[in-house]
């Protein structure tokens, strides 16, 4: 065969697999968003569910989702930041180190529904914080503290060997260099990573499933239940009751995370240009 | 044999000693036996091809080597004639004395004003006085002008020679004794090159600077004296072969190798 010819059935193959991916995820937002935004409304967004087939909104698991979200993006953050630092600036490179990173890489792939029983037993029962936000949000952590953590390691080890020449060589010690160079210098990687940690935790549902609870409530401290909008979602197809609601549920639920997203990419962008 | 005399034809003070220093890096002898006083207040400047160690040498005088785990110094260096390698030297304390510029202009992803105060903010400096410290800094640096009106203005906006003098700025604001500079101008376009020269020729009254160069034209342009290193053999340690008045290093080298050096005829 000619190299032209192979050249271009190459490039026909490559053109439809990339078509094909954009064609999946359009498709899924396509067929959500045509379900769904029959029952986009403020009414949708603000009120309470009402009646045995949940008419009227979904105002409290959207609250639910937010806090249990910011409450675990709390936790999480400060733990594997020093995590990082330790690891990327103090550690002694060797076996140990590895191990830490395997570990973090394993629990990075343990199935959210294995940690959704985990923190049901520990949080939720052992610890006896019940059915709650903080046992949530718990649980949570745990999936996003290894995504947090890697991201900032990759992130502190990107800097620049020169910018830490430079802090040194004006009389910094190892840790002003790490927090007042290194730090500042990573941050926009790591709040990217933050950021893209907590849209997983938006959507996730096997791990709060089984450590918030499911009935529908408003919660105020972090030890009331509720019931997140990925559950709502759920019971809402699962069992029938309101499938208009639940794919306006979806709806929401997508462009809640796809908002993190976006708003972790605008950040990268913003901090990379000068 | 190799030079190992000090100039001594105007007995200025000698800042900094250097008594049989050898250098290595885990088994690699990287530099050995070198023996030479740095005068102060004058701009002394290091030549050789590359990767003949002027580099690492430069290094040992603010210990930014101990950074790198198996790099290890044997000899003497003074400081004001304080050994900077014996036990009870905070490296730290050190580095405040002796500054440091790097080949690659590195000023820090922040403000212009936040990286002049970086220095002195570590120290402790207060508020008040930072606004003061900055620009005389950037005023010594010959960078005011350009940036008394965008100080909070991100570093890296800068352009390549701009960031340079911002880093030169930075050090001075330390009020450092000794400037190190590991060849400030071979990743800045030429005109930058031009006012980096004329900053060191006004800084030198005032400071002890060592430049690093690969640019001859440059060591005759900017400095008084000269140390000329080479590593004669790949695997063996580098060695100083000849040190002198920058004039006399251009016009009469004593060793035959400097001469074939400075006259082109390898490196």
């Amino acid at each position: 065969m000619n190299k032209t010819v192979t050249n271009a059935i190459a490039l026909a193959v490559l053109w439809v697999a990339a078509i094909l991916t954009v064609a999946v995820l359009g498709t899924v937002i396509l067929y959500v968003f045509i379900n769904g935004i029959g029952q986009m409304s403020p009414s949708f967004i603000f009120t309470w569910p009402e009646g045995v087939a949940a008419e009227g909104g979904i105002w409290p698991t959207i609250v639910s989702t937010m806090y249990v979200t910011l409450l675990a993006m709390v936790i999480v953050t400060p733990i594997a930041i020093l995590a990082a630092v330790y690891l990327a600036e103090y550690a002694v490179q060797g076996r140990l180190v590895g191990m830490i990173r395997f570990a973090a890489d394993s629990l990075a792939s343990v199935p959210s529904i294995v940690m959704g029983l985990f923190g049901l037993a520990l949080f939720v029962e052992a610890a006896g914080i019940g059915f709650s936000m903080l046992s949530a949000a718990l649980a949570l952590s745990f999936l996003m503290l290894p995504i947090v953590m890697r991201t900032t390691e990759e992130a502190i080890r990107a800097v620049p060997k020169y910018i830490r020449w430079g802090s040194y060589g004006l009389g910094a010690t190892k840790w002003q260099v790490v927090s007042r160079s290194v730090l500042p210098a990573s941050m926009p990687r790591i709040v990217t990573g933050i950021i893209l940690a907590t849209g997983r935790a938006v959507g996730e549902t096997a791990v709060v499933i089984y450590t918030m609870g499911q009935a529908i409530n408003m919660p105020i401290t972090p030890f009331d239940s509720g019931r997140p909008m990925t559950v709502h979602l759920y019971l809402l197809a699962m069992e029938g009751i309101n499938l208009p609601a639940a794919y306006g549920t979806a709806l929401l639920l997508m462009i809640l995370i796809l908002a993190f997203n976006l708003g972790a990419r605008y950040f990268l962008r913003r901090n990379r240009k000068v | 044999m190799h030079y190992r005399a000090t100039p001594q034809s105007d007995g200025a003070p000698e800042k900094i000693t250097v008594k049989e220093l050898d250098f290595y890096y885990g088994d690699f002898h990287a530099l050995t036996d070198i023996t030479v006083g740095i005068k102060e207040k004058a701009v002394t400047a290091f030549i050789g091809p590359s990767g003949c160690g002027k580099s690492t040498f430069l290094r040992c005088f603010n210990r930014m080597n101990d950074l790198i785990p198996s790099a290890r110094a044997e000899g003497s260096i003074t400081l004001d004639g304080k050994d900077i390698y014996a036990t009870g030297v905070d490296p730290v304390d050190l580095r405040r004395r002796i500054g440091m510029i790097f080949q690659q202009p590195n000023p820090f992803p922040m403000s212009i004003y936040d990286n002049v105060a970086f220095g002195p903010r570590l120290q402790g400096v207060k508020k008040n006085e930072l606004d003061e410290i900055v620009q005389t800094s950037l005023e010594r640096a010959n960078l005011w002008k350009e940036t008394k009106d965008i100080l909070d203005r991100n570093g890296l906006a800068l352009s390549g020679g701009q960031q340079q003098r911002l880093c030169i700025a930075r050090v001075l604001a330390v009020e450092p004794e000794v400037m190190l500079m590991d060849e400030p101008c071979s990743a800045i376009d030429p005109t930058s090159v031009q006012k980096i020269e004329d900053l060191m020729a006004e800084l030198k009254g005032r400071i002890t600077i060592i430049i690093v160069t690969h640019n001859m034209q440059q060591a005759a342009r900017v400095s008084d004296f000269t140390a000329f290193f080479l590593q004669e053999v790949a695997g063996e340690p580098a060695v100083l072969v000849e040190y002198d008045r920058t004039a006399n290093i251009f016009t009469s080298p004593k060793d035959r190798r400097t001469e074939d050096y400075i006259t082109g005829r390898f490196g």
